[in-house]
């Protein structure tokens, strides 16, 4: 018994040394197609080589290594893989059934909980994600989703950043910790109870109340997780005794981890960034329904915003209605940076599309591309790895027959870490039984 | 449309709607709907005319008298008085029909408190002023199903309107469509998913029982029915002083649907409760007209094409429950191919703003035609709804329920630039967008009025308070503190995650 808790825990605490069992990445030349680089110009009749896993070279005259497997991209186009920034991917299965979902702890602070922990390398919404492009994303915990139920706490945990395929978990992280998932109090003087479908209502006083309790507790928390850091970093008093909780909150109090905090109205997205301001903390802001009304204050404090679908209803009756999907066209032209996210699992497939309907409604094309591969990157400390398809970074890259945000479009070739990963999937499986059932 | 009365009508609806507690004032501004006036002349020119029934015409015409579209053709002449829209560039397809859609309900759609609830019926609780309506506009939608929710084996009765939007709710009903009435198996009437603890499952909790229930309650409709004829019968025979046996009207649509005047629509999921419910309709002869949501129908396709089914399904939504984690995005495709007639629905107010995008993700999952995938939200649902003699293709004689893209309507890229409705136009993007500052303005004049108003009673409150001898009013409604500068806090409610309600409501 001793013996194996030994193991388990070694396992747990160096999860690069089963990193490293992987097999032998094989090596790739995709030639003939148009590459879409997201680092320069479009090149025409490109090749991409991939080699060990990562970008070794791409451009118009690139020559063919003697021991690479070439593709024919002919009349094919190639791309970063899309990342899907706000997702609940391996933490919750099906989203009615309890014991499927990890995604979200109970209570209200939970800074040192970790998505990737939980995250199942089995889990059928993988592959099903990957056809529509994706090739890697964050595990977002308490960041709700549409099949979810209950509170989300405050502190919901550390968000994780995954790759979409991999044997293990640890073939699965691409960084373990890159965000402490915030759910911004609300006012609310409205809400649903699912469970019974009642409605229920309370005064405004009350509710902001309740909302001003909850914004000073967690100016509390920040505040003991700083005497906490300078506790530490002292080596600590002789009574000085560890604590999880306050510990994961240190990088975000010494800035190394940004706050990922979802609110959607203007006031409580400005009350995040003036706690942000004075608690001098790393701000993304996701969720963002009203990110317009404060764009020039986001701008001017560099806070990204991964934004929620845009296929939402405004949050208002008497809001334009295509409140949503005109914002993204709004935030660009104001220069704020932003991402969009699935925030879900089973429409993460969703994603190019939303940022399609972005365009439709006027962001311009190339900075929506961005918006599902390099700004997700650069917006989580990413981009030294993913984002782009350039020298040195690693090879999560799709082949596709046209635009990868067009509803139509086909991903023909998925890598992923450099290994031409299936397209096989749940889905796909039960089409092919069931278009073989005889005429009964 | 007259210009100025209706757009003032207009903006004071969305004010109306905003600051309900200002009913007095908009019904001072109540303004003809704007189907009151006689329709138009329109000639739509220069579209890229999507017919459905007939092919594409390129830089093609409509011509719109009456409501109806009077002719189809490479060119028209223009008539004397007509207005024209030039759709260069532009597409026109048949309006959307969303053939499951809970939008315009006042309140909940379940009356979920008995396994039966056919005495209920969604055309009684109708709610013009639902702003869902005017965005399933702008997304295309000229007509929806309104359905009662799923909470129940039989559920209640249900009406198909079309998306006139301003007009009162008696010209919302689809005129001489055939009622409905909301069937449900599995997880929902069973209440899988919405079970409080500590309080007693209520029957059904099981497939079996749904079941049960369903026959059950055909069971009492035919002994019902016969009390019926034979009363009937034995007065046209010239009996006299017959009691006649007494109304009960949560039979009365139940004996509606074995005589064929009211449709079943069956929210399911599973192949077994999709087969099983063929069967309970075989035993007591009634037809099922469309099976909605059916997203196993693919497993059963052949069963539910020899029924006569139809089919409303979602495009691409999966594993929200377990009855959801066999679905497939090829649903559509697979029922297509066997034959059964499929449409694709929304379920919901947002989902229904892109029907046209989910109909084309099945030409990517299961390599349907782009006419096929068209076809699903616009002939088909008309078909499964009684109603393509009428609307679903732009053809002679049909009403003119049209829209209008900037795009190929099966592209993500794709806008909705008008929506028409018996050849009215009841969405314009480019009105809609030159109206927002005015709207602004008015908003914010009502809320300043409505917040001096407010702070003028609170003065008062205190002058009168200073007075001594005067008792202390009553904490009523009329001198309550000044709410208007927290009204529109406190009337907010938060629904950024419309799709979890919508999820539980009707799924």
């Amino acid at each position: 018994m001793f013996r194996h808790g030994l193991i388990l825990v070694t396992a747990f605490l160096f999860p690069a040394l089963l990193a490293a069992q992987q097999p032998a990445p094989k090596v790739y030349a995709l030639v003939h197609a148009k590459i879409f680089t997201l680092a320069g110009a479009p090149i025409e009749n490109g090749t991409l080589i991939i080699r060990d896993g990562k970008i070794v070279a791409v451009g118009g005259q690139v020559e063919v290594p003697q021991d690479a497997q070439v593709i024919n991209g002919d009349g094919l186009q190639i791309y970063p893989g899309l990342f899907d920034p706000v997702t609940q991917m391996g933490l919750r299965e099906i989203g009615a059934v309890s014991s499927t979902v990890d995604s979200t702890e109970t209570g209200n602070y939970n800074p040192a909980v970790v998505a990737l922990t939980a995250v199942s390398p089995s889990s059928e919404h993988i592959p099903v994600t990957r056809v529509a492009g994706i090739t890697e994303v964050l595990a977002v915990p308490a960041s709700g989703g549409m099949d979810s139920f209950g509170p989300a706490g405050v502190i919901g945990g550390q968000a994780s950043a995954i790759y979409l395929a991999g044997w293990t978990v640890d073939d699965m992280q691409l960084k373990r910790s890159v965000a402490m998932v915030v759910n911004w109090p609300e006012i609310q003087t409205k809400t649903f109870d699912l469970t019974t479908f009642t409605r229920k209502e309370k005064p405004y006083t009350e509710a902001k109340l309740e909302y001003d309790k909850q914004v000073i507790e967690l100016t509390d928390w920040i505040e003991r997780v700083r005497h906490y850091a300078q506790a530490m970093g002292h080596g600590g008093p002789a009574d000085f005794s560890r604590d999880l909780k306050l510990e994961a909150l240190v990088p975000v109090v010494r800035g190394q981890l940004p706050l990922l905090i979802f609110a959607d109205r203007s006031r409580e997205i400005r009350n995040a960034i003036e706690f942000c301001d004075k608690q001098n903390l790393k701000m993304i802001l996701a969720g963002g329904s009203e990110a317009y009304k404060l764009k020039d204050l986001l701008r001017s404090r560099s806070i990204p915003v991964i934004l929620r679908p845009v296929l939402t209803l405004p949050l208002y009756e008497d809001d334009p209605y295509d409140r949503l999907l005109s914002q993204p066209a709004e935030l660009s032209a104001a220069g704020v940076k932003f991402a969009f996210g699935s925030f879900d699992n089973s429409f993460a497939r969703r994603l190019g599309q939303n940022a399609a309907n972005a365009v439709a409604y006027g962001l311009p094309y190339d900075e929506a591309l961005k918006a599902v591969t390099l700004y997700p990157a650069q917006i989580f400390g990413l981009a030294d790895q993913v984002g782009t398809l350039e020298s040195g970074k690693v090879a999560n890259v799709i082949v596709t027959n046209g635009d990868p945000l067009e509803i139509t479009s086909e991903v023909r070739y998925l890598f992923i870490r450099g290994q031409l990963t299936s397209l096989d999937n749940r889905h796909k499986r039960l089409f092919e039984k069931y278009s073989a059932r005889p005429k009964p | 449309m007259n210009g100025s009365v209706a757009k003032h009508a207009r903006l004071m609806c969305f004010i109306a709607l905003v600051l309900v507690n200002l009913a007095l004032l908009s019904s001072v501004f109540a303004a003809d709907p704007p189907d009151a006036a006689a329709a138009p002349v329109l000639l739509i020119e220069n579209a890229t005319i999507l017919t459905i029934s007939h092919g594409t015409i390129e830089h093609g015409s409509i011509l719109i008298r009456d409501g109806k579209i009077a002719e189809v053709a490479q060119s028209i002449a223009k008539p004397q008085g007509a207005e024209v829209i030039d759709a260069n560039g532009q597409f026109v397809m048949p309006g959307i029909i969303d053939c499951h859609s809970h939008i315009a309900v006042d309140g909940s759609v379940n009356e979920g408190s008995v396994p039966v609830s056919s005495m209920v019926n969604i055309a009684d609780v109708l709610n013009p002023d639902d702003i869902d309506i005017y965005r399933d506009l702008a997304g295309g939608v000229t007509v929806a199903n309104v359905l009662h929710g799923s909470a129940n084996s039989i559920g209640g009765q249900t009406v198909v309107i079309k998306l006139r939007w301003r007009a009162p709710a008696s010209r919302l009903p689809f005129e001489g469509a055939v009622p409905g009435i909301k069937f449900a198996l599995g997880e929902n009437p069973k209440r899988s998913n919405f079970s409080v603890r500590g309080q007693e499952r209520r029957y059904p909790a099981t497939r079996m029982g749904v079941e049960e229930t369903i026959r059950a309650a055909f069971t009492e409709a035919r002994d019902y029915e016969a009390k019926w004829d034979d009363y009937n019968k034995r007065t046209s025979a010239g009996e006299k002083n017959l009691i006649p046996p007494r109304h009960d009207l949560r039979l009365d649509p139940l004996v509606e649907v074995l005589e064929g005047k009211r449709y079943v629509h069956a929210h399911c999921y599973r192949e077994d409760e999709i087969l099983m419910l063929l069967r309970v309709a075989k035993e007591f002869g009634f037809k099922v007209r469309t099976f909605q949501h059916v997203l196993e129908g693919y497993k059963v396709a052949d069963e539910i094409a020899a029924s006569g089914a139809g089919a409303s399904t979602f495009s691409d939504w999966w594993a929200y429950k377990v009855e959801a984690y066999d679905a497939i995005p090829y649903n559509a495709a697979i029922m297509t191919r066997r034959g059964v007639v499929v449409s694709i629905n929304s379920d919901d107010a947002e989902e229904a703003t892109h029907l046209n995008q989910e109909a084309a993700k099945s030409i990517r999952y299961g390599g349907l035609s782009p006419e096929e995938a068209l076809k699903m939200v616009t002939i088909n649902p008309a078909m499964q709804l009684g109603i393509d003699k009428r609307v679903g293709s732009i053809d002679v004689g049909k009403d003119a329920d049209l829209v209008i893209y900037n795009h190929d309507p099966l592209s993500a890229y794709a806008v909705v630039q008008k929506t028409l409705i018996d050849g009215r136009v009841y969405f314009d993007r480019a009105r809609d967008i030159a109206e927002r500052a005015d709207r602004e303005k008015e908003k914010k004049a009502l809320i300043d009025k409505e917040k001096k108003a407010a702070e003028k009673k609170f003065d008062e409150k205190k002058q009168n308070e200073k007075v001594p001898d005067k008792p202390p009013a009553k904490p009523d409604e009329k001198t309550k503190p000044p709410q208007s500068t927290q009204g529109s806090a406190a009337n907010e409610t938060h629904r950024v995650n419309n799709a979890v309600i919508s999820a539980g409501g009707a799924l």
